[in-house]
């Protein structure tokens, strides 16, 4: 009873008080009222992201590494052919580019990339977009980004879209490492296709620069999986290993026959189909397969990424 | 009974609940009312919905019921136009380690969809320079002190000029020279008019910069107002300095005091409460003088705002609710 007693006539004090306050600040507190959202804001946001993200060294290692992969791979194939003369073939993926290395150094991009496309690059996108959102949280920043007020639909976008950037950076760091290592080890020159056609080797790099953009793509159904499991955790390790593991396990299922009635749906089932672009002409039917499971990925777990971080509670 | 236009409150709570899904309520049916212009102390022990609270004021954290304004606008709803007038300290600093001090600035600046990116650089180092990190702004954030971390989530904070500054905890991990330039900071910034809501468990601390409080405990609002009218509502101490102790404390005990304690030649004592109104001083020394008992000292201690919340909460101040 004498607390409530207390409380009251304390409370009726307080707002006496207020007011008089409230006259004298009354002058001050309109400054920055009229400091509206500027319209491209957002791309500042990106820019900022973006600078961020290849700013750690984390990401500075994962593209180191990808760098060495071709480097790795034509050393190896140097050597190889060196005792034997003659190609031999490599993985299954790049089994049909190996043989042909010796004969042209373009097609150590196109092993390259049908090497790290499985794994390595998912695994490198994997880990950008598992620590997006997760590992803001993680260190706290996250709410310090959300009462700047970043908006959360905004900074999702910003997340999804920096972690796209490092696909194609990604992707073109294999690329350039691949080309610069082939021209170094290997011949260059005219380009035999799959289909037995000759182009000159201008044409060749065209097509290069065509099959890193369908590799980028590949991995946006990846990232958009990595970006939702990210809302989902304030640890950006467990946002990573989740990811990572997600990727192995589609990456088996694809390889049990008996499971070939879900295996269209994987959204690794279709990645090695860039090589159709090497065709003259080029096969489109898998290609736009791929490519529209990409997209599906991408919308179905980009949505529920917004669903749940647009809903969800910051604590930390 | 000065009726308040909603105008004249930053912040107002009306019945603000937050029952987390294991079924823990944080926050119970809270109303806050923080005027424009104070220097308002968010009190309370560690535990008690203090974050919470703040985190919901904020739109970091929806409420599971009741609702909030900030700067006379509904949260979280108008959070775009609303916070890029309200610079926040919360839970202490989060910064990025593989970024210098600046560039952590410059960051969160660009999430801020109001901020002009042409006076950033001048904003950032205004900044900087007013938490005393100018020196430090090249490092590495991770290479701060607690208290350079500290200083850098304010810097954040005063990134542009603000109508509120919510500020959690904000001399963690200082030291008292620190400490002091923050309180001197305080007062500053609610000298330029801004509104300076201040959570605390340092009592000392909201007694020193704050003209209003409101007390929390266990997820309750248990008293707000001015921190004048807070302490002068606890019944303050009597204390008679005499040698003729046994005769003070009759006299005392017939004038209503309570609680009487003896200590050497000491005799202290609670006045009444407030229905039989605390006697007049003046007379219950002219009593004792009657009584031939001999005065050296006679006179009541304020209460302390600790003493405010021990018995509004009849516990201990770091007593986790």
């Amino acid at each position: 009873m004498s607390r409530a007693e207390v409380s009251g006539s304390a409370q009726h004090t307080g707002t006496r008080e207020g007011a008089g306050a409230g006259a004298g600040g009354a002058g001050a507190g309109g400054v920055d009222a009229r400091r509206t959202a500027r319209p491209l804001w957002s791309l500042g946001l990106l820019r900022n992201e973006v600078g961020t993200t290849f700013r750690r060294w984390r990401t500075v290692v994962l593209l180191a590494v990808l760098a060495a992969v071709p480097v790795l791979i034509g050393i190896a194939v140097k050597i190889e052919t060196g005792g034997e003369g003659g190609g031999a073939g490599g993985g299954s993926g790049g089994a049909a580019f190996v043989s042909q290395i010796t004969n042209n150094g373009l097609f150590l991009v196109f092993t390259s990339l049908a090497v790290t496309l499985p794994v390595f690059l998912p695994l490198a996108v994997g880990v950008v977009a598992g620590d997006s959102v997760a590992g803001e949280a993680h260190t706290g920043t996250l709410r310090y980004l959300l009462v700047a007020p970043a908006g959360r639909t905004r900074l999702l976008l910003v997340k999804y879209a920096t972690t796209l950037t490092f696909c194609l950076v990604a992707t073109l760091v294999v690329a350039a490492s691949a080309l610069v290592t082939g021209a170094l080890l290997f011949p260059v020159g005219e380009v035999t296709l799959l289909s037995g056609t000759t182009v000159p080797f201008g044409e060749g790099l065209l097509r290069a620069l065509a099959i890193a953009a369908v590799v980028t793509l590949s991995l946006i159904g990846v990232a958009a999986i990595g970006l939702f499991v990210s809302t989902l955790t304030n640890s950006g390790i467990a946002a990573m290993a989740t990811t990572v593991g997600l990727l192995i396990m589609v990456q088996i299922l694809d390889t049990i026959p008996q499971l070939h009635a879900i295996q269209p749906y994987l959204f690794t089932h279709h990645w090695l189909s860039f090589a159709d672009v090497l065709r003259d002409p080029v096969y489109w039917d898998r290609l736009q397969q791929n490519l529209g499971l990409q997209a599906l990925y991408a919308a179905v777990f980009g949505s529920a990424a917004w669903a749940r971080f647009t809903a969800r509670d910051i604590t930390v | 009974m000065t009726q308040q236009s909603a105008g004249d409150r930053v912040i107002e709570t009306r019945g603000l609940t937050k029952r987390y899904r294991g079924g823990q309520l944080a926050v119970d049916r809270l109303d806050l009312a923080v005027p424009r212009g104070s220097v308002f102390g968010f009190l309370g022990p560690n535990g008690s919905g203090k974050t919470t609270t703040i985190r919901m004021l904020l739109g970091l954290i929806e409420p599971s019921a009741g609702g909030a304004r900030l700067l006379g606008e509904p949260m979280p709803r108008a959070a775009r136009r609303v916070l890029p007038r309200v610079g926040a300290l919360i839970e202490g600093p989060a910064l990025y380690g593989f970024l210098s001090g600046r560039d952590n600035l410059v960051r969160f600046d660009a999430a801020d969809p109001a901020a002009d990116p042409r006076t950033r650089a001048r904003r950032v180092d205004q900044a900087l320079d007013r938490v005393g990190l100018a020196a430090a702004a090249r490092k590495k954030a991770r290479a701060y002190s607690l208290g350079m971390k500290q200083r850098l989530g304010l810097a954040a904070a005063l990134l542009q000029p603000r109508d509120l500054l919510v500020l959690d905890e904000p001399t963690n991990g200082l030291d008292p020279q620190g400490m002091r330039e923050i309180r001197t900071l305080v007062r500053e910034l609610a000298g330029d008019g801004t509104t300076v809501f201040l959570s605390s468990h340092l009592l000392d601390e909201i007694e020193q910069v704050c003209t209003h409080a409101a007390v929390m405990a266990r997820g309750r609002l248990i008293t707000q107002g001015t921190v004048a009218a807070l302490s002068a509502d606890t019944r303050g101490r009597l204390t008679v300095g005499t040698p003729d102790a046994a005769d003070a404390l009759r006299v005392l005990k017939e004038h209503g005091i309570t609680d009487l304690v003896v200590t050497e030649e000491r005799v202290t004592g609670d006045l009444p409460a407030p229905p039989a109104g605390p006697p007049d001083l003046a007379d219950v020394n002219a009593a004792l003088v009657r009584a031939g008992v001999r005065v050296r000292s006679f006179g009541t201690e304020r209460a302390s705002l600790e003493d405010v919340f021990v018995q509004l909460t009849g516990e201990g101040f770091d007593v986790a609710g």
